[in-house]
């Protein structure tokens, strides 16, 4: 078993990263050619991480499930991405994105990482810019910010709502620039189903190639995973139908500790769920709530009156909306952080006061947006007493250049002008804080394997601010990994290439054949998406938004029922030999069968509310979070010993020394 | 609704496809294309047929996973929509559609609906790229300022997801609209200017030695583009790619 020591380093919280930078071992350039490292998923913390290794001058083999590496779901992400630039002059600083990140995870995250996360947040910038990243820019020709939850300053640089795609395609191009090099190759539709350990260090992986089925080895001195959360354990979620936690649960099983497997994301402004038929739900970016106000009718009949059909939000009066999170918080007001606007949500509705034909939407409404810009505008036009209809019309037009693409969607889906009439949004899946246990170096209790990105726990405690993801899986994979994974191997320049004829790729190699063929000879009567539709309800209902010890109990017996019924009663149609969709989704779905046990247990264990996990027991008399520091500061990593029930808990206490542990207020 | 759909089924990419015709019902007008799909493809598994297999991913339409050519319209009927925004609101009860791959020479089929879109990697690696290291010891990024204007421009031309579409509705299966919206999303910036003419001529020379065909200026490409990127890129390109050649 590897060690389970954050590894932070002492000294100074603002000088660690580049004292540790300092102290660590290199590897020569001679050397770096004859070391092999394999990263696992192709998003913005794969991605980069590829180029850059490449760049240093390993050897690197890539593999994602999709066509193309381009196409990982980082490239969905739309609001923006955050940096400490204090470009806007409004006091932002490194320490503040720390100390807004910190409190914004509830005081749940490791001080040391989340600092170096935001000292390195303005080189992420820098070097976007560089590599060609088309990000938003004023009249001036500089470069352009805005605002989001939990936060007091405009720090996030964005290229409109399409900014993952823009930084994804900035991590594509650079790892395209290695794949002509031929120091990064390629394995698109290839999925990685077992880590393959040799004298207890990460030494390779056993592949699938997904066009024909075969199963691959390939060695490596170090195994990077990269494959981003495990959202879809809820069936539906804002993560891309493909978005798994395979790779993740497939090293959990061989040794590396999960950790804070109930901590997970729900973010407030999604489109809500229109019926049975649904695949996905889809996110509406945070940005939105820069300039729309989220409200319910302050009467109930109202709310009654609007899901019968019989009343337009528009008929409705100032006076006759509740602006909910402007009453109760107005400090912040609609930019409060997601699981503080997720769960306002949630209260209104469960209140009676949702406005869809299900009862589980809020408006999100542009109007007075629409009038402030259109009147800012006019007077830039030096138009003189506007009519209240030109005005409008100047105002979509500044609405429609910020957030067009979204809007378009909206009205896509829906077929409701959002321009006319305010959005439905109601909270979805979306992130997962929680994910492989790594330490400071992002290395797991395996030696030798890594995991960067969403697929690791590190930076985001009990709660992600908006437009820190991006972040995180830049830093990851451009600024931190590509130093600390020196330092391990350093001791691999005389090992030579790893042989994959060894008894152990042999026996990992085998067990992922058997698991395949038995999935396809079950021949049972349900489909995959059957039983992947029951987990994500029994999730939904009883290990979403709010938990409770009885749901959390009840959850944990029915997914363990469910997953034996899914061994006994799945059907996969087709063979193993050749492109078969339903057998990678039920291989998929058989994993989440089992994270979502060790979730709900872990979100029975954690006796507290905090970020994005409530547990209902455990409220203050207004209804927000009640953490308990004196027991549950620390990191929950969990230890697999044969099947998730019986797993071990180990504690990664969490120690403050720089920031003062207060309650989490945002009123 | 009800509907008839004639789909292109192909077990693998040696062997022969045909097209065979399927029936679902209950179909809603709120369902996507794709969950269309998905009723079709949960119907045939429960009679223990093999399912319709199709590229897919995102389901928002962003990471241009999905190709489906339907009733002869990349992506169908809609504008600026891929396949998986495509709800069935544009369609009527009784319709009979026709599902088929995207067709090109340079996107074999692999199995029924997916086809293998490599060729298009292999034109961004010839040169769709700045040349400069992520190390991160860049020059601060408002030391250079960009006009707005072409920092749009340059967006614009960057949102393109590489689905395939301006190469399916190309009635030479030309892929200009994809590889020249990369050469304009660099050679609009300061940044790409350094090494524009080598960019674009690797990159032309790749897209031909793929077998995608040429350019008439039919312009069908960008009507069907679900990113809306505009006719001028390739403009732009011929530009570019002439002002190097010339060099």
């Amino acid at each position: 078993m590897g060690n389970f020591e954050s590894n932070a380093p002492k000294g100074p919280l603002a000088e660690k990263w580049t004292k540790h930078k300092n102290d660590i071992n290199l590897v020569n350039p001679a050397n770096k050619r004859n070391i092999d490292v394999i990263v696992v998923g192709t998003g913005l913390a794969g991605g980069s991480a590829a180029a850059t290794l490449a760049e240093l001058g390993y050897n690197v083999k890539t593999f994602c499930y999709q066509d193309s590496p381009r196409r990982a779901h980082s490239i969905a992400a739309q609001g923006g991405i955050n940096a400490a630039k204090n470009y806007q002059g409004d006091g932002d600083s490194v320490y503040r994105l720390f100390y807004d990140t910190i409190k914004g995870g509830d005081y749940r995250s490791r001080e040391s990482n989340v600092y170096r996360l935001a000292e390195v947040s303005g080189n992420i910038i820098d070097q976007c810019v560089a590599q060609g990243v088309p990000f938003a820019r004023e009249y001036g020709g500089l470069l352009d910010n805005r605002s989001f939850g939990g936060v007091l300053v405009s720090r996030t640089f964005y290229a409109k709502g399409q900014t993952g795609q823009q930084l994804l395609l900035g991590a594509y191009s650079a790892m395209n620039r290695q794949i002509n090099r031929g120091k990064i190759q390629p394995f698109n539709r290839h999925e990685m189903l077992d880590i393959v350990k040799v004298d207890g260090k990460a030494r390779g992986i056993i592949a699938r190639n997904l066009v024909t089925g075969e199963l691959e080895r390939h060695s490596a001195h170090a195994v990077v995973i990269a494959s981003g959360g495990y959202g879809n354990v809820f069936f539906l979620s804002t993560n891309a139908m493909g978005s798994n936690v395979t790779a993740s649960w497939k090293i959990h099983k061989k040794g590396a500790y999960f950790a804070n497997p109930c901590f997970t994301q729900i973010h407030p402004t999604c489109i809500p769920v229109s019926g049975d038929h649904q695949s996905k739900l889809t996110l509406m970016s945070e940005s939105l709530r820069n300039d729309g106000r989220i409200w319910v009718p302050k009467k109930k009949e109202d709310a009654e009156a609007i899901r019968a059909g019989k009343k337009k939000p528009t008929e409705l009066s100032e006076d006759e909306r509740d602006y909910y999170l402007e009453r109760r918080y107005p400090a912040f007001g609609n930019l409060v952080p997601r699981d503080v606007a997720s769960r306002a949500a949630k209260e209104r509705c469960d209140a009676g006061f949702g406005v869809n034909k299900t009862g589980e939407a809020v408006y999100l409404d542009f109007s007075s947006a629409i009038m402030r810009y259109g009147k800012e505008e006019a007077t830039t036009r030096k138009i003189n007493n506007p009519s209240d209809a030109k005005i409008k019309e100047l105002g979509k037009e500044v609405v429609e250049a910020k957030y067009g693409n979204l809007f378009q969607m909206y009205e896509k889906i829906v077929d409701q002008n959002p321009y006319e009439t305010p959005m439905m949004i109601y909270p979805a899946v979306h992130y997962t804080m929680g994910g492989v246990w790594v330490d400071y170096n992002l290395q797991t209790t395996i030696p030798g394997c890594y995991a960067i990105g969403e697929a690791n726990f590190s930076d985001h405690g009990a709660n992600r601010l908006g437009a820190s993801a991006l972040m995180q899986g830049l830093a990851d994979g451009y600024f931190v990994l590509p130093y600390t994974i020196g330092d391990y191997l350093s001791n691999d320049i005389r090992t030579g290439k790893i042989p994959t004829d060894s008894a152990e790729f042999d026996a990992a190699e085998t067990e992922v054949r058997e698991r395949l063929e038995k999935l396809v000879n079950t021949k049972g009567t349900k489909s995959v998406d059957h039983f992947h539709k029951i987990l994500g309800k029994i999730m939904w209902n009883k290990v979403g938004m709010a938990r409770n010890a009885t749901g959390l109990k009840e959850a944990i017996k029915e997914i363990q029922e469910l997953r034996e019924e899914f061994w006994n009663e799945v059907r996969v149609p087709g063979s193993t030999n050749e492109m078969n969709a339903e057998l990678e989704k039920a291989g998929r779905v058989a994993d989440f069968l089992e994270l979502g046990e060790l979730f709900a247990k872990d979100a029975l264990h954690r006796e507290e509310s905090c970020g994005g996990h409530f547990r209902e027991e455990y409220q203050t008399e207004e209804g927000e979070a009640l953490r308990d520091d004196e027991n549950f500061m620390y990191v929950a990593a969990w230890e697999y010993t044969g099947k998730p029930a019986d797993a071990i808990l180990h504690k990664e206490d969490l120690d403050y020394e720089n920031i003062q542990v207060k309650t989490r207020s945002y009123k | 609704m009800n509907l008839t759909l004639k789909i292109w089924r192909q077990k693998n990419a040696d062997t022969k496809g045909k097209m065979v015709t399927y029936q679902v019902s209950d179909i809603s007008n709120d369902m996507s294309f794709l969950e269309m799909m998905d009723v079709l493809n949960e119907q045939l598994i429960s009679k223990g047929d093999e399912p319709v297999a199709f590229d897919h991913d995102c389901r928002e339409g962003i990471c241009g996973s999905c190709n489906l050519q339907i009733n002869g319209e990349p992506h169908g009927p809609d504008r600026g929509v891929t396949t998986c925004q495509l709800h069935m609101r544009k369609f009527n009860d009784g319709d009979t559609i026709i599902i088929e791959p995207f067709r090109a020479k340079a996107f074999p089929v692999i199995k029924d609906l997916v086809v293998d879109r490599s060729a298009f990697d292999r034109i961004q690696q010839a040169g769709g790229y700045i040349s400069v290291n992520t190390s991160g010891n860049t020059q601060d990024a408002n030391s250079i300022p960009v006009e707005k204007e072409n920092a749009d421009m340059s967006f614009y031309a960057a949102t393109c997801i590489g689905c395939g579409a301006c190469v399916a509705a190309c009635k030479n299966a030309s892929a200009m609209l994809f590889t020249s919206a990369k050469v304009s999303q660099f050679a609009l910036l300061p940044q790409g200017e350094v090494e524009a003419d080598r960019r674009v001529l690797q990159m032309v020379e790749q897209m031909d030695k793929e077998g995608f065909g040429n350019c008439t200026n039919t312009g069908a490409c960008e009507i069907e583009c679900p990113k809306g990127i505009s006719l001028e890129n390739i403009a732009r390109m011929n530009r570019e790619y002439l002002k190097a050649s010339i060099k």
